[in-house]
């Protein structure tokens, strides 16, 4: 464990999950929502999981981004209230 | 925007995808991954192929019926290794009572082998079939 | 009016990060082989999992032989998901 590189993960982490929850544009929130999974996967092999690190980087920022860009294509792309 | 660039990347990377994908499947019982990481990597090469190339290509390759036949067949063979157990006068899912003239723990090794394709191709066809049937107006 | 339960709002969301935060502080330390994750069925694991199973990596031995219900359910989960999309989106007429 690097806790400097640590640090620097999880704040990045909090960042990126406050744009994702925040943000208006639906696309944007998705592709921060990937790389959001991208970090969490270094993250999860920094704390000696590489199963988890390997399902979150396929499943996490590969499939559930794209099913979800697939999503908004067919939908609205801006958040209404 | 689909350029000749993308397309030529894509086409030269998906073979290494799909060969990584299938050694993850393969060698789950032996170094870190199994049947949902392999299938779900093996998945994101046929929708990259998607996504560069048309739907009608993908689906070219990989037909929608077969897909389905796919999936159903590695959910059966799951369950149905898991039926041997109950077969044999044991547990649903107790792979040491399946009778076979070699150790218990080979033939434990053996199923959980199996097991891991049959999860693996099943999580493949199943994540595709998603993808395609979300996908089929956009891409067109 | 809705000052007032915007107030109320954070003191209560501030007291549950704050219990929250003191509770992590309890927490054993990452790879504490005393903690309590690590004392009651991972020994077993550990000495038994080749013997038993025959597979090197104890992960694959825990999801696909100890756990293999847990394993059948993903896939279940999985499974479902692909035949909602179908039954929602699939036409026939091609």
């Amino acid at each position: 464990m690097i806790w400097p590189l640590d640090i620097i993960l999880l704040c990045f982490l909090v960042l990126l999950s406050l744009i994702t929850a925040f943000s208006r544009d639906l696309l944007a929130a998705t592709v921060a929502f990937s790389i959001y999974s991208l970090v969490l996967a270094i993250v999860f092999a920094q704390l000696n999981a590489p199963d988890v690190a390997l399902t979150e980087a396929a499943v996490g920022a590969g499939i559930t981004g794209l099913l979800f860009v697939v999503a908004i294509t067919r939908t609205t792309r801006w958040e209404e209230d | 925007m689909i350029t000749i660039i993308v397309q030529t990347v894509s086409r030269i990377m998906i073979p290494f995808i799909q060969l990584f994908g299938l050694y993850v499947i393969m060698h789950g019982h032996i170094s870190p991954g199994g049947g949902f990481q392999g299938g779900a990597i093996f998945a994101a090469s046929l929708i990259l192929l998607t996504l560069t190339f048309e739907l009608a290509e993908a689906e070219k390759r990989a037909p929608f019926r077969m897909l389905i036949a796919i999936a159903v067949s590695g959910a059966l063979v799951f369950t149905g290794i898991g039926m041997l157990g109950i077969l044999f006068g044991g547990y649903f899912l107790d792979f040491l009572v399946i009778p076979l003239p070699i150790p218990p723990a080979d033939v434990s090794e053996l199923m959980i082998v199996s097991i891991e394709i049959a999860i693996g191709v099943a999580v493949m066809a199943l994540l595709i079939i998603i993808f395609f049937g979300m996908a089929e107006e956009v891409f067109e | 009016m809705v000052r007032v339960r915007h107030v109320t709002v954070f003191i209560v969301l501030a007291m549950i990060g704050a219990v929250l935060f003191i509770a992590v502080l309890d927490m054993p330390a990452f790879g504490d082989p005393e903690a309590p994750a690590h004392l009651h069925v991972v020994p077993r694991y550990i000495e038994m999992a080749y013997e038993e199973t025959g597979v090197k990596n104890i992960v694959a031995a825990i999801l696909i032989s100890y756990r293999a219900y847990d394993t059948l359910g993903e896939l279940t989960v999985i499974f479902v998901g692909a035949a909602a999309v179908l039954s929602l989106l699939w036409r026939e007429d091609e």
